[in-house]
C-alpha cells in the first residue's frame, strides 16, 4: 500500500451553527481516480473548498505528500499542485486556446531589449504539445474559448492543469451539460491521466460517470462520510441507498489497489 | 465548380472585413461626404483641425478602452480633465511666478499634474476593486468629487498668466514648409513675403505629435505586453484570471490609475491648447469618451475592444463636429449625430457578429 | 454567541436605515449651525426645489428596479419644457386664453414626452441594447432637440399666469390676519407680504399625489410585482409568463413621462422654458438619489420611499450649504462621497436572513 499522497484527518468546517464538514478522514493515492458523491448541501462542494484553499478548516489537518499543510489562500493550493475544475471552467471567453492554457503565466520573451513582450509562438507550440499528449483535438489553437464545445472547453481546462503538472487534480461535475459523445470523450481523458498517474477526485451526480471511471467511492451524508467503496465491489442501487441513507451502514476502511 | 467556390470564398472574406471594419468605412464616407457638400473639407489644414479635434476625446478614450475592456467604465474622465487642466495650469502660473524659465515650468506643470492625475485613478480603483463598488457608481462619485475640487482649486474662474511658450506648443506645427524655399523644424517662420506666407504648409501640430507618442506606447502595452493580456483576461472572466493567480483588485486599480493619467493629460492639452485651465473644461467629452470606445468595436460588458478601434471611433465623432462646423450647421445637432451613431454600433455588433468577425 | 447575535441585528438595522438616519442627522446639524434653516419656509423651499428631482428619481426607481438606467431624463425634461414652452408662446401670441394656451403646451409636453420613452423602450427591450447606451443615445438626441428648437436661447412670452401658477400655495396664511386657500388674501398691506407665510407650494402637491400614486403602482400592483421580478431575474420572469419586452417599453416610457411633468413644472416655476445645460447633472442627483435610498444597479432591489429619502438628503444638503454660504460646488462633492457611502454600507450590511450554506 503505497503512501497517500492526499490525507485529510478529521477535518470540520462550521458555517454559524451549521456542520457542513463533520470530522471527515479521507486519503487519495497516486493514480486513483475517487468519486466523491453525495445529495445537495451534503457537503461535497464544501470538502473540496477546504482542499484547494478556498475555505480554512475549524479542525482537522489536511497532509500533503506526507506533509500538514495550512492553505491560505486558492493560490497556495495552484503552488502545491492541487488543482480544481469547477463547473464554470474560469476560461476566458473572449482569449483564445493557448492564452487559455497560459493564463496568468503568460511567456515573454524580450523586444528592444528590455520589454518584457508575450511570446505568442512558443505558447502555441508549447500548448499543442500538451494538447498532443493528452490526445485532444482543437483544428484551430487560435480559435477563441466561446466557439469551442462544451467538450473542448473542457479539454482545454484540464490541459492547463496538466501543463502546469498538477499533482491532484479535483473536477465538480466535469460532464454537467455535455453530450454524449463529448462525456466520453473527458472520461478517457481522466483515465488517461491515471494512466500518467495523476490522481482524480471526480465529484458527480452521474452514476455512470462514477461507475465507468473511478477506482472507490466516498458517499457523504449530512457534512459526514457516510461511507466508502471500492467501485468494482458495489452496485448504482446501493450507492443510492447509501446516498439517500435509506441503508443502514458502517464505514469500510477502503483503500485504493 | 472550383472556381465558384473560390470567388464565393474571396467574396464572403471581403464581406468579413468590410463588417470587422465598418467604423473605418463609415468614417472614410464621413470624410467622402464633408468633401462633397463643404468647402475646402480637403485642405490639409482642414484634414489636421480634425486630428487636433480629436484628441481630447481619443486621449480620455484611450484610458477609457483599457476600462471598459475589463468590464467597468469611469465616468469621471470629464472632470478630472478638468482637473488636470486646472491643475496645470494653476502650476505653470506658480512656477513661472517662482522664477522658472517657462522650458521648464511647463514639462514641470505637466509632470506634476500627471502625479496628482494618479490619485482619482487610484480612488476609483480601490472602490472598483477592493470595496467592490460597481464601477458605474465609483467612477460617477468621483465624477462628482472631481467637479468640486476643480471648481474650488480654480475659484470658478478660468486660470489665466500663463507663459506664452505653452500656447506655442498647443497651436504649433513641427514642420513648416513654404515649397522650394525653406524648411523649417519647429519655429514658424516670421519673416517671409506674404505670398510665401500664404504658400506655407505647417504640418503636424505638436499636441497631436504628442499624442501620439502616449497612443504608440499604450496601444503597445494593451497588444503585447502581459499587463494588457490579463485587462483582456479580467474582462472575459474576472473569476478565471483571479483563478490563475492574476492578481486582480491591483491590476485593476492600475487600468483605473492609467485612465485617470490620460484624462489628466487630455487636460494638460487642453492647457497648452487654450493656454488657460477651467474646471469644465471636459464636462462634454466624458460620454464622448465611451463612445468612441463602443464605436470602436469594444463591449460594455468587457472583453473586447483596442486602440486602433477607438482612434476611429475619436476621428468619427471629431470629423462629424469638423464638418458640421465647415458647413455651417449648428453644432447642437452633433449630440443627434453622435447618440444616433452610438446606437448603430452597437447594434451592429449585436445583430451581426459574424460580420463583424466575432465567429472566427 | 448571544450578544453577537444581537449585535449583528441591530448592525443590518443601521446598515438599512442608515439613509433616513443620514437624513435626520443632516437636518440637525444644519439646523444648529444655521439660523434660518429651521423654519416652515425654509422647508418650503428645500421641497420646492426638491420636486424637479423627485419626479425624475421616481421615474429612474422603475427603470434602475428592473436592472437598467436611464440617463435621458436630465435631457427629456430640458425638451419637454422646450416643447411646451414654445406651444404656449405661439398659442398666446395667436390670441388664445391663458388657460387654452397653458392646458395644451402641457399636454402637448406630455404627449412629446412619450416618445424618448418609446425609442428608449424600443432600444432596450426589442433590439437588446444595453440600457446604458440607448439612453446615452437619446440624452444626445434630446438635448440636440431641445437646442435646435430653442436655437439656444430661453423660450420667453409665456403667459403670465404660468408662473403664478408655478409658485403658488395650497394655502396662505397672514399670521394673525388671514387664512385662504389657494390665493393671496386680498387687500395686502405692503408690510403683509414679509409676513405672508405660504402652506405647501402647489407643484409639491402635484408631486406628491404622482408620488403617491407610483408608490402604490410600484407597491401594491401587478405591474409593480413584475418590475422587480423582471430586476431580480429576467429569465425566470419570461418563463413565468410575464411580457418582459412589452413591460419594459412601459418602464422606460414612465420614466421620459415624469421626466416631462418635471420639466412642465419646471417651466412653470421658472416662467421660462430652457434646455437643459451639462454642468446641472440632473441625471446624477436623480439616479445617487435612488442610489442612496437602497436600490442596487443590478436590479430587483429597491424603494420609492428610499429614493425619496436620497433626493431629500441631497437637497436638504444643497440647501444648507446655501444657507450656510458654503459655495456650491461643494455639493458635488458632497453628492460623490455620500453616494459612495451608499454603496459601501451596502456591501458591508450584513443580510438579515443568514447566509446557510
Amino acid at each position: 500500500m503505497a503512501e497517500a499522497m492526499l490525507e485529510l484527518s478529521g477535518l470540520t468546517k462550521r458555517f454559524g451553527g451549521l456542520t457542513a464538514v463533520d470530522h471527515v478522514d479521507l486519503q487519495i493515492h497516486a493514480g486513483e481516480v475517487v468519486g466523491l458523491v453525495g445529495d445537495n448541501g451534503a457537503g461535497k462542494s464544501t470538502l473540496i473548498k477546504m482542499i484547494s484553499g478556498v475555505y480554512h478548516p475549524d479542525e482537522g489537518t489536511i497532509q500533503f505528500h506526507g506533509k500538514e499543510v495550512k492553505m491560505g489562500s486558492p493560490i497556495d493550493a495552484l503552488h502545491l499542485g492541487i488543482e480544481t475544475l469547477y463547473q464554470d471552467l474560469a476560461l476566458a471567453e473572449n482569449l483564445n486556446v493557448y492564452s487559455n492554457i497560459f493564463l496568468g503565466r503568460e511567456k515573454t520573451k524580450p523586444f528592444l531589449g528590455f520589454i518584457q513582450v508575450l511570446d505568442h509562438d512558443t505558447m502555441h507550440v508549447e500548448a499543442s504539445k500538451v494538447l498532443k499528449r493528452l490526445e485532444i483535438e482543437i483544428p484551430s489553437l487560435k480559435s477563441q474559448i466561446k466557439n469551442l464545445s462544451g467538450g473542448q472547453r473542457q479539454a482545454v481546462a484540464i490541459s492547463r492543469s496538466i501543463y502546469w503538472n498538477a499533482k491532484l487534480l479535483i473536477m465538480d461535475e466535469p460532464t454537467a451539460a455535455l453530450g454524449v459523445a463529448e462525456q466520453r470523450k473527458v472520461l478517457d481523458l481522466v483515465r488517461l491521466l491515471r494512466s500518467q498517474n495523476i490522481p482524480v477526485i471526480v465529484i458527480s451526480h452521474q452514476m455512470y460517470d462514477i461507475f465507468s471511471v473511478t477506482d472507490r467511492l466516498v458517499v457523504m451524508r449530512r457534512g459526514k462520510k457516510a461511507a466508502e467503496r471500492i467501485t468494482k465491489e458495489t452496485t448504482p442501487d446501493e450507492v443510492v441507498g447509501l446516498i439517500t441513507g435509506s441503508e443502514e451502514v458502517e464505514r469500510k476502511a477502503g483503500t485504493g489497489s | 465548380m472550383p472556381e465558384t467556390v473560390l470567388a464565393a470564398r474571396r467574396r464572403s472574406a471581403t464581406v468579413l472585413w468590410m463588417g470587422r471594419n465598418w467604423a473605418l468605412l463609415f468614417l472614410l464616407l464621413e470624410v467622402a461626404f464633408f468633401s462633397i457638400l463643404g468647402s475646402r473639407f480637403q485642405s490639409l489644414e482642414n484634414l489636421q483641425n480634425i486630428f487636433v479635434a480629436c484628441l481630447p476625446v481619443l486621449i480620455l478614450g484611450m484610458g477609457q478602452t483599457f476600462v471598459i475592456i475589463t468590464g467597468g467604465i469611469d465616468l469621471s474622465v470629464g472632470f478630472v480633465m478638468g482637473f488636470g487642466a486646472v491643475i496645470c495650469a494653476k502650476f505653470m502660473v506658480i512656477l513661472q511666478a517662482a522664477g522658472l524659465p517657462p522650458s521648464a515650468s511647463i514639462p514641470l506643470a505637466a509632470v506634476i499634474c500627471l502625479v496628482v492625475g494618479v490619485i482619482p485613478g487610484f480612488v476609483n480603483g480601490t472602490l472598483v476593486a477592493r470595496l467592490k463598488v460597481p464601477p458605474f457608481l465609483a467612477t460617477f462619485g468621483m465624477y462628482g468629487i472631481a467637479y468640486g475640487v476643480s471648481e474650488i482649486v480654480s475659484e470658478n474662474t478660468p486660470i489665466s498668466g500663463l507663459p506664452a511658450l505653452a500656447g506655442v506648443i498647443g497651436n504649433e506645427y513641427i514642420f513648416y514648409i513654404i515649397p522650394r524655399k525653406l524648411f523649417s523644424f519647429l519655429v514658424r517662420p516670421g519673416n517671409a513675403s506674404p505670398e510665401d506666407m500664404r504658400a506655407m504648409l505647417s504640418i503636424i501640430p505638436t499636441i497631436v505629435a504628442i499624442a501620439f507618442i502616449f497612443v504608440i506606447v499604450f496601444a503597445f502595452i494593451l497588444r503585447r505586453t502581459r499587463f494588457g493580456q490579463h485587462t483582456y483576461a479580467i474582462g472575459g472572466n474576472m473569476d478565471a484570471a483571479t483563478r490563475s493567480g492574476i492578481n486582480v483588485p491591483r491590476h485593476l486599480t492600475w487600468v483605473y490609475v492609467i485612465s485617470s493619467c490620460f484624462a489628466s493629460l487630455s487636460g494638460i492639452m487642453y492647457a497648452l491648447k487654450y493656454v488657460t485651465g477651467r474646471a469644465d473644461a471636459g464636462s462634454a467629452r466624458m460620454l464622448d469618451s465611451v463612445v468612441a470606445v463602443v464605436i470602436g468595436g469594444a463591449s460594455l460588458y468587457g472583453g473586447t475592444g483596442n486602440v486602433k478601434g477607438t482612434i476611429v471611433g475619436a476621428l468619427i465623432i471629431a470629423t462629424l463636429e469638423t464638418g458640421m462646423v465647415n458647413l455651417g450647421v449648428p453644432s447642437h445637432n452633433r449630440y443627434i449625430a453622435i447618440g444616433m451613431i452610438l446606437v448603430l454600433a452597437v447594434l451592429i455588433d449585436q445583430f451581426f457578429p459574424e460580420l463583424v468577425g466575432k465567429g472566427e | 454567541m448571544q450578544d453577537q447575535a444581537v449585535g449583528r441585528k441591530i448592525f443590518a438595522f443601521l446598515g438599512e436605515k442608515w439613509a433616513s438616519i443620514f437624513l435626520v442627522v443632516l437636518l440637525v446639524v444644519f439646523s444648529l449651525v444655521a439660523r434660518n434653516f429651521f423654519a416652515v419656509k425654509n422647508f418650503s423651499n428645500i421641497l420646492y426645489f426638491a420636486t424637479t428631482y423627485l419626479l425624475l428619481a421616481a421615474g429612474e426607481t422603475f427603470v434602475i428596479v428592473t436592472g437598467g438606467i436611464d440617463l435621458s431624463v436630465g435631457f427629456v425634461m430640458g425638451f419637454v419644457g422646450v416643447v411646451s414652452s414654445i406651444v404656449m408662446r405661439d398659442m398666446l401670441a395667436a390670441g388664445n386664453s391663458q388657460t387654452v394656451c397653458m392646458l395644451v403646451g402641457t399636454l402637448v409636453g406630455l404627449a412629446v414626452g412619450v416618445l424618448p420613452g418609446l425609442v428608449n423602450g424600443y432600444l432596450v427591450a426589442r433590439l437588446r441594447v444595453p440600457p446604458f447606451i440607448a439612453t446615452l443615445g437619446m440624452y444626445g438626441v434630446a438635448n440636440g432637440l431641445a437646442l435646435n428648437l430653442s436655437e439656444g436661447f430661453p423660450i420667453y412670452f409665456l403667459p403670465t399666469r404660468v408662473q403664478e401658477i408655478g409658485n403658488s400655495f395650497i394655502a396662505y396664511l397672514l399670521p394673525g390676519k388671514a387664512f385662504t386657500f389657494f390665493e393671496r388674501p386680498p387687500n395686502l398691506q405692503p408690510g403683509d407680504l414679509r409676513n405672508l407665510i405660504g402652506i405647501i407650494p402647489g407643484t409639491v402637491l402635484v408631486v406628491a399625489v404622482i408620488l403617491l400614486l407610483s408608490i402604490f403602482l410600484l407597491r401594491r400592483t401587478k405591474f409593480g410585482q413584475h418590475t422587480y421580478a423582471i430586476g431580480g431575474s429576467k429569465d425566470a420572469a419570461i418563463r413565468s409568463g410575464i411580457n418582459v419586452p412589452r413591460h419594459l417599453m412601459g418602464i422606460y416610457v414612465l420614466s421620459s413621462v415624469f421626466a416631462s411633468f418635471a420639466g412642465i413644472i419646471y417651466v412653470f416655476r421658472i416662467g421660462v422654458g430652457n434646455f437643459t445645460t451639462f454642468s446641472s447633472s440632473f441625471e446624477l442627483f436623480a439616479i445617487a438619489g435612488v442610489v442612496i435610498g437602497g436600490a442596487s444597479l443590478m436590479g430587483g432591489r429597491g424603494t420609492l420611499g428610499g429614493a425619496i429619502i436620497g433626493v431629500l438628503i441631497l437637497n436638504t444638503l444643497e440647501n444648507g450649504l446655501n444657507i450656510t454660504g458654503i459655495p456650491a460646488f461643494y455639493r458635488y462633492i458632497a453628492t460623490g462621497l455620500i453616494l459612495i457611502a451608499a454603496v459601501v454600507i451596502d456591501q458591508l450590511t450584513p443580510e438579515r436572513r443568514s447566509t446557510g450554506a
